[in-house]
């Protein structure tokens, strides 16, 4: 009998949806999506009370945000150890090198044919492993993450941003050189502008693998602080309302920080195709 | 052709400035160990030394080889020190993993394409999904598991299902969408149903699209099973390996293991590929 409940919320919610989808305006999409989310947070909340699942197992919404609550000192303080010390500046870090080597295999088709394939293969690889290693050559603190991150982050950007150089065709580049455009000129004016799009889709891409790699890498060694710290001892004492609670500000900081790089986009690659409304 | 030479150079560089770096790195601790025994090394012996230590900060390619050839062929394969048997167990969930997350992406990008309420309220949070660094998760649902006393392979399976399920929705979502109005009108015209359109146009036109997107989840579901062999005490596996070479300084451990795994994903990669290539040969798809 517990059931009914549940299956009628969700029967009734799927029914509005399936109302308002055929209207298909902008606010109606972003109804649909908001109560979709909405039901699945209350079906879980109304499943975990109704069976009286352990919280050791799988929390409630409501526990979930109360521990955040409760918590919000510790949260920050791992939010900037390993979000804004490890991820970030591992990021900037990476991307910058990428970029820099992008250009520099520019210059020279005998490094793209050599390195390119290399860093194709590389950026397949599980690069997060390397991260004991890079723990063991830099310290327990940040330093060692930011290191794991500028690794993971390099080759996607690198293999990326090299695309974009090459995305100018013939036609534009005889036009830069009637305007007699030193090599300088033209990667200013013409070919860094044509890049962006495939530098931002590299950008884009890699916001993830940096919180990723920030996280992993401190299960490998850490102060005590930290995302990767946090939830490993959570774990340990079986406060999963707390690991949630982290694993929320880890979405959260993840959006933000993709919401952030997609709208830099926006602005730098306004003439874009695909920015077009 | 035009493409062996300098790929040959690059590595060759690469090994050369591995092997300066090195000397470099483990220097001090050669120098320290002359130190304490009082004694001097000549600039010959200093190198010799770096390059031949046991726990070196960074060993020599030629010992990853030799710890790479132990690993492999020195050992029975059902050893724990073989790294065929942690290879296999890592690859066991892999494939697993691989296999429940394509299947669901899959499904999920049919109901898609088919259905306007799936699509305007699963997509955006599958999307949304993304921004959570699943592998953060990863020792959690090895906990949650393992407190309802399921352990081994299903777990890791899990998060590497996770991680390869999204790369294939989004493939498989605008795969499934390339056919034009065109094409698809064609199909009315003949009076072909859902499923006809379906299984002849749709699914066939996806198909370069799903295996770009495999390639990406299968490298993608390897990491997420040597991520979920870290945190919760596995002892076996590639990312127990690692783990247990990073408690104990075992440097040498941890290269081969890390190569072992490379290996493992470039072979899981050009498998797909080959798959690829198959396919889309019988379907006259083939460049």
């Amino acid at each position: 009998m517990t059931a009914l409940p549940i299956i009628a919320v969700w029967l009734s919610a799927w029914g509005l949806n399936a109302w308002l989808a055929r209207f298909d305006t902008r606010l109606t999409r972003l109804l649909v999506a908001l109560i979709f989310g909405a039901t699945i947070l209350i079906l879980w909340e109304m499943i975990v009370r109704a069976y009286g699942v352990p919280s050791v197992i799988l929390p409630a919404p409501s526990q979930i945000w109360a521990s955040f609550m409760a918590n919000t000192s510790i949260l920050w303080v791992d939010f900037v150890q390993t979000i804004l010390k490890g991820a970030l500046t591992g990021w900037v870090m990476g991307a910058l090198a990428a970029i820099a080597t992008a250009i520099l295999i520019d210059r020279s088709p005998f490094l793209q044919r050599g390195l390119l394939p290399i860093a194709n293969f590389v950026a397949a690889l599980p690069i997060v492993g390397i991260a004991p290693i890079l723990v063991m050559w830099f310290g327990f603190d940040w330093q060692s993450k930011a290191a794991v991150v500028v690794v993971m982050v390099f080759f996607p950007i690198l293999v990326n941003m090299v695309a974009g150089l090459a995305a100018t065709d013939a036609m534009q580049r005889d036009l830069m050189a009637t305007w007699s455009a030193g090599y300088w000129q033209s990667l200013w004016k013409m070919r860094m502008p044509a890049a962006m799009p495939f530098l931002f889709n590299g950008l884009k891409i890699t916001t993830t693998l940096a919180l990723i790699g920030a996280i992993v890498a401190e299960f490998f060694g850490s102060p005590t602080r930290g995302m990767g710290f946090r939830i490993s001892t959570a774990v340990g004492q079986l406060d999963l309302p707390l690991v949630w609670a982290e694993i929320l500000v880890a979405a959260i900081a993840g959006s933000l920080f993709y919401g952030i790089v997609a709208l830099i986009e926006k602005r730098v690659t306004f003439w874009h195709p695909s920015q077009r409304k | 052709m035009s493409r062996v030479l300098p790929v040959l150079t690059v590595i060759a560089a690469i090994i050369l400035v591995w092997y300066v770096a090195a000397i470099g790195m483990n220097a001090q601790w050669a120098k320290d160990q002359a130190a304490r025994a009082d004694t001097t090394l000549t600039t010959g012996e200093l190198i010799a030394d770096t390059l031949s230590q046991d726990r070196p900060v960074l060993p020599a390619p030629h010992q990853v080889a030799a710890g790479l050839w132990d690993g492999l062929a020195g050992q029975k394969i059902t050893s724990r020190r073989s790294l065929v048997y942690h290879a296999w167990i890592t690859l066991s969930a892999t494939m697993a993993g691989f296999a429940i997350g394509s299947l669901a992406g899959i499904v999920l990008a049919v109901g898609i394409t088919h259905s306007k309420v799936m699509d305007q309220s699963v997509m955006p949070w599958a999307v949304a999904s993304q921004t959570v660094p699943i592998l953060a998760i990863a020792p959690m649902v090895i906990v949650v598991f393992a407190s309802v006393g399921v352990t081994g392979l299903l777990p890791k399976a899990m998060i590497s299902a996770w991680l390869s399920f999204f790369p294939v929705l989004v493939g498989m979502v605008k795969g499934l969408r390339t056919p034009d109005a065109m094409q698809l009108d064609l199909m009315r015209s003949w009076s072909a149903t859902r499923s006809q359109a379906f299984w002849r146009l749709r699914l066939p036109s996806s198909m370069p699209f799903l295996f770009a997107s495999l390639k990406i989840a299968v490298a993608a579901a390897l990491v997420g099973t040597i991520v979920g062999e870290l945190p919760a005490g596995a002892t076996s596996g590639l990312g127990a390996r690692l783990l247990s070479g990073s408690y104990y300084g075992q440097t040498v451990q941890i290269w081969s293991a890390l190569f072992t795994a490379a290996a493992l994903a470039a072979g899981l990669v050009m498998l797909i590929g080959w798959i690829e290539r198959m396919t889309l040969r019988r379907m006259g798809l083939a460049k």
